[in-house]
């Protein structure tokens, strides 16, 4: 139920720059050039491989050129607004010399042999493909160029390409689509040298999103949208609160109202279910409403007359990297204060070490001051502005299920399962997603679905509700950590100790700064079961530790007399010339980097800054580094961030403009958590449900500003979903100090729009 | 169930509906026009906004009795592939992240440009406030409505 809160930074299938993608041309029927490549099928087995049906190029080709030059590139990975659509088509596109205005976008099926792992989450999408797909389009680009090598008897050398334009010495000159069919036949080249950033055309020159036009005139792209004919809608009733189950239940007044199908109770997993890391789900037994029109659902369902119990403790199977696991989950009905307390006293108890440098205990012993402070953060729901929701048509011996998902290949394994079918007779249709930050990485909606439309035999599409997506949630899990830091005589950092723990997993990133920079250093963290399930949320642990870690850092330098941007460059200036122990995970090269592109950007310190109230915080994850300076004021009595300044090191920047509005919105999204961010609990039941009392930052709360930095450099992408959003906590954290004079310990900083920061 | 005749898009358009039903779902579930989006069902996200007579209203809240004789306009309405200058400006600020509440947006940003052409921020604020964004594209929406006021 409550699985553990896997690290989505995990290496996926093997996927390494040093596997070479296997690549696979096609003539297309009526001419042009198909280029298709897979990651995980052995060479022998792809040579083997049967005569592929006409459909096979319509559905499965990842690159295709028309004789009429018509570039269409599908994006293998799922959009769910952090734009790979456009980026990772881009990257094709780059190496392949097309003229982008040729270029048509999809999103391609899934299929992980074709395509790889098409995961969406990490911050990984460009980062997995940045080789792949540029070595994929310097392959059809070599393939045109022999092909034009050989219709004009030149050699293949003396050719040359820009914007889908094949050009010779002598005159010659061809567009790719008149020798696409001919490529086709040309060997696929074993090695391709691809290009040095310098030489970028289209990556690094920012690109329209490539559904921008589908977006501003309200085409159906989410799977809200997804509609097939007879499909009925269904909606879920499930328990009141979380440690609840069904007892019973009276339909026949549901039944009898207009447009009702059916209402039947299903279970999502059989008993002993093995789940896998990502099968979370809520509630097991549940009662659905099955209908023609939403509204019509919608109505019948408040007819339902239901009887809940306390589901007592339950036992749960779990399949995990150390194998099978039993798991007990507590039946208790959870409160938010008593889970602040009960924290509060695990806190207090012996923890799990999980790093320990040099002497901490004799380096808190010596200290001549010791400074300590708790934090703490409440469950965050995702609150996506698309609502969970699937299609599925389950039949005897098939399965079509489509909409908004992060991760398919996690999902099919447990549907061909639950369903009793091959997997490749199931097959899974990526809508784009409103929204995702994490939530839909757990595929227990999809199952939802397909049980239903498995008992109806009938198209089906499950809604939840705004209700029931809020208060059935697979929530940011409950933080609390103590940070504690001991300083000698002098005001030196002897001694550093972070203790972390949540509900129902610890926050705590060992190897992560400060670690490295300090001579005694000690991590620990503690984990209390919860029933309340939890999964990843955009930047899943860091998004509480960089608020915690990066507010504690401000006070240290406060006490040591230092500038915090200063204390920070101090200390990373250790890590990299001397570091502390072993398995340091961040490059305190980049890291300091930001930091000083952050210090000049924002004219840190500068005498016209000087009446400014500003709080700075940076900090390293997913594989890069993010910092933000917040300026805040106060109006009509509230804080209010009026201008932000934010420093990004990702590596190559694929689409400056796009990836300028990633950090935008992390920046927006980051100040709203932080300062009203909170699903709350009162005897298991959630207290939020809608936007009603769920405070989401609105247009008039955003900064008047943001302006944003990248570390200009050759490195390989690295990611940026996540990396912008957890130290904006921090940084609005540091700046609250500023204007109130207070310093802010407990998440959200406002509590209902009132300047509390007291413990919810 | 009632008969009702509206007028959408400029096209008149009969539904046989529960009086109640909001016209989100008569957009959504009867005529097939699901570029009105569900959020929230209580008017608090602007995710469903459309134009009834002109004026943004929240289209979850709107019950297909209440509607009468007044014109419904819907995203699909603006214009016939997107040349609307708001859906323009939109396109031109690369404003949209994941893109569903952008429907509703636009329809709060038209409704406003129509009624006051030259918003001051705070004019945009007050208008914009209704429609929630979690991707946070705040910013590029107001920098949108701007280069279209200018």
């Amino acid at each position: 139920m409550n699985n553990k809160n896997i690290d989505l930074k995990a290496p996926i299938g093997g996927l390494g720059a040093s596997r070479r993608s296997f690549l696979k041309s096609s003539a297309l029927a009526g001419g042009g050039m198909l280029l298709s490549f897979s990651w995980f099928a052995k060479a022998q087995a792809a040579q083997n491989m049967p005569a592929l049906p006409e459909q096979w190029a319509e559905l499965n080709g990842y690159l295709k050129i028309t004789p009429d030059n018509v570039i269409k590139i599908l994006c293998p990975n799922p959009e769910f607004g952090q734009n790979v659509m456009t980026s990772l088509p881009m990257m094709v596109a780059e190496e392949l010399d097309a003229d982008w205005k040729n270029v048509v976008v999809e999103m391609g099926p899934h299929d992980n042999v074709k395509l790889g792992p098409q995961f969406t989450g990490g911050s990984n999408s460009v980062k997995m493909y940045w080789k792949p797909l540029r070595n994929a389009g310097a392959s059809a680009r070599q393939m045109l160029i022999e092909a034009a090598a050989q219709t004009w008897g030149v050699s293949a050398s003396e050719i040359t390409t820009k914007a889908g334009v094949l050009s010779h010495s002598s005159g010659k000159s061809a567009k790719y689509g008149e020798m696409a069919s001919k490529a086709a036949t040309a060997a696929v080249p074993k090695e391709v040298k691809l290009k040095a950033p310098k030489d970028f055309s289209i990556v690094s020159h920012s690109k329209k999103n490539a559904e921008g036009l589908k977006v501003v005139t309200g085409q159906p792209l989410f799977g809200m949208d997804y509609k097939v004919d007879g499909m009925l809608i269904a909606m879920i009733q499930h328990p009141p609160a979380f440690g609840m189950k069904l007892k019973s239940f009276d339909a026949a007044a549901a039944k009898k109202m207009p447009g009702i199908k059916d209402v039947f109770s299903f279970k999502l997993y059989d008993d002993g279910f093995e789940q896998s890391g990502f099968d979370t789900r809520t509630f097991n037994e549940m009662i659905v409403v099955v209908g023609k029109t939403t509204w019509e659902v919608m109505n019948a369902r408040k007819k339902l007359i239901v009887q809940w119990e306390p589901a007592g403790d339950l036992k749960e199977t779990m399949m995990g990297r150390a194998g099978k696991k039993e798991v007990t989950v507590p039946g208790r009905l959870e409160t938010t204060s008593s889970q602040f307390e009960l924290m509060a006293e695990y806190a207090k108890k012996p923890a799990q070490q999980l790093r320990k440098d040099g002497d901490p205990e004799a380096a808190f012993k010596n200290a001549a001051q010791v400074i300590e402070r708790t934090y703490n953060a409440p469950f965050l729901a995702h609150n996506c502005m698309e609502p969970m929701n699937f299609f599925a048509h389950v039949q005897d011996d098939k399965a079509l299920v489509a909409g908004p998902l992060q991760a398919p290949s996690w999902v099919e394994p447990t549907l061909a399962k639950i369903l009793n079918l091959p997997a490749d007779k199931i097959e899974i249709q990526m809508t784009r997603m409103g929204g995702g930050f994490g939530r839909r990485a757990y595929g227990s909606y999809v199952y939802e679905a397909a049980r239903i439309s498995q008992k109806l035999k009938a198209p089906v599409k499950l809604i939840y509700t705004r209700e029931d997506d809020m208060s059935y949630g697979i929530y940011r899990p409950m933080y609390t950590a103590t940070y504690r830091a001991a300083l000698d005589a002098d005001k030196n950092l002897i001694g550093f100790h972070v203790k972390g723990g949540g509900i129902p997993e610890n926050p705590v990133h060992a190897n992560r700064f400060p670690a490295g920079a300090v001579d005694n250093y000690l991590a620990e963290g503690w984990e209390i079961p919860s029933n309340v399930t939890i999964g990843a949320f955009r930047a899943p642990r860091s998004n509480f530790n960089a608020a915690a870690e990066q507010s504690f850092l401000d006070e240290v330098a406060e006490a040591m007399g230092k500038d915090p941007i200063q204390l920070r460059l101090d200390l990373l200036k250790r890590a990299k010339e001397n570091p502390v122990g072993k398995n340091n995970d961040y490059d305190a090269g980049r890291y300091a980097g930001v930091l000083e592109l952050l210090r000049d950007k924002s004219g840190w310190g500068k005498p016209e800054n000087a009446g400014k109230k500003r709080g700075v915080a940076a900090y390293f994850c997913h594989n890069s580094y993010a910092g933000h300076v917040v300026d805040m004021v106060m109006r009509d009595g509230q804080p209010y961030v009026e201008r932000v300044t934010s420093a990004v090191d990702c590596g190559v920047v694929v689409n400056p403009d796009a990836a300028k509005n990633m950090v935008e919105g992390a920046v927006v999204d980051g100040i709203g958590n932080a300062f009203y961010g909170a699903l709350t609990h009162k005897d298991g039941v959630a207290e939020q449900r809608n936007f009603h009392n769920y405070r989401m930052i609105r247009h008039n709360e955003a900064p008047q500003k943001i302006e944003v930095h990248f570390v200009q450099n050759e490195i390989d992408p690295t990611g940026l979903g996540e990396p912008p959003f957890p130290p904006v906590f921090g940084a609005v954290a540091n700046a609250l100090f500023k204007t109130t004079g207070k310093r802010y310990y407990n998440q959200p900083f406002m509590k209902n729009g009132a300047n509390e920061g007291q413990k919810l | 169930m009632a008969k009702y005749n509206l007028k959408i898009n400029g096209k008149s358009r009969q539904v046989e509906a529960d009086p109640a039903t909001p016209m989100l779902w008569v957009l959504r579930d009867h005529l097939d026009m699901p570029g009105t989006k569900y959020g929230c069902g209580i008017a608090q996200c602007g995710a469903c906004t459309v134009h009834l007579d002109g004026n943004a209203v929240r289209s979850c809240s709107l019950p297909v009795s209440a509607v009468g004789k007044a014109a419904i306009t819907t995203i699909e309405g603006l214009s016939e592939n997107g040349t609307h200058p708001v859906q323009k400006a939109w396109i031109e600020h690369d404003v949209a992240q994941c893109g569903y509440c952008q429907s509703g947006q636009i329809m709060s940003a038209t409704a406003l440009l129509k009624s006051n052409p030259k918003p001051t921020d705070e004019d945009i604020d007050n208008a914009m406030s209704g429609n929630i964004c979690r991707c946070g594209t705040y910013l590029r929406i107001k920098e949108a409505i701007k280069s279209v006021a200018q």
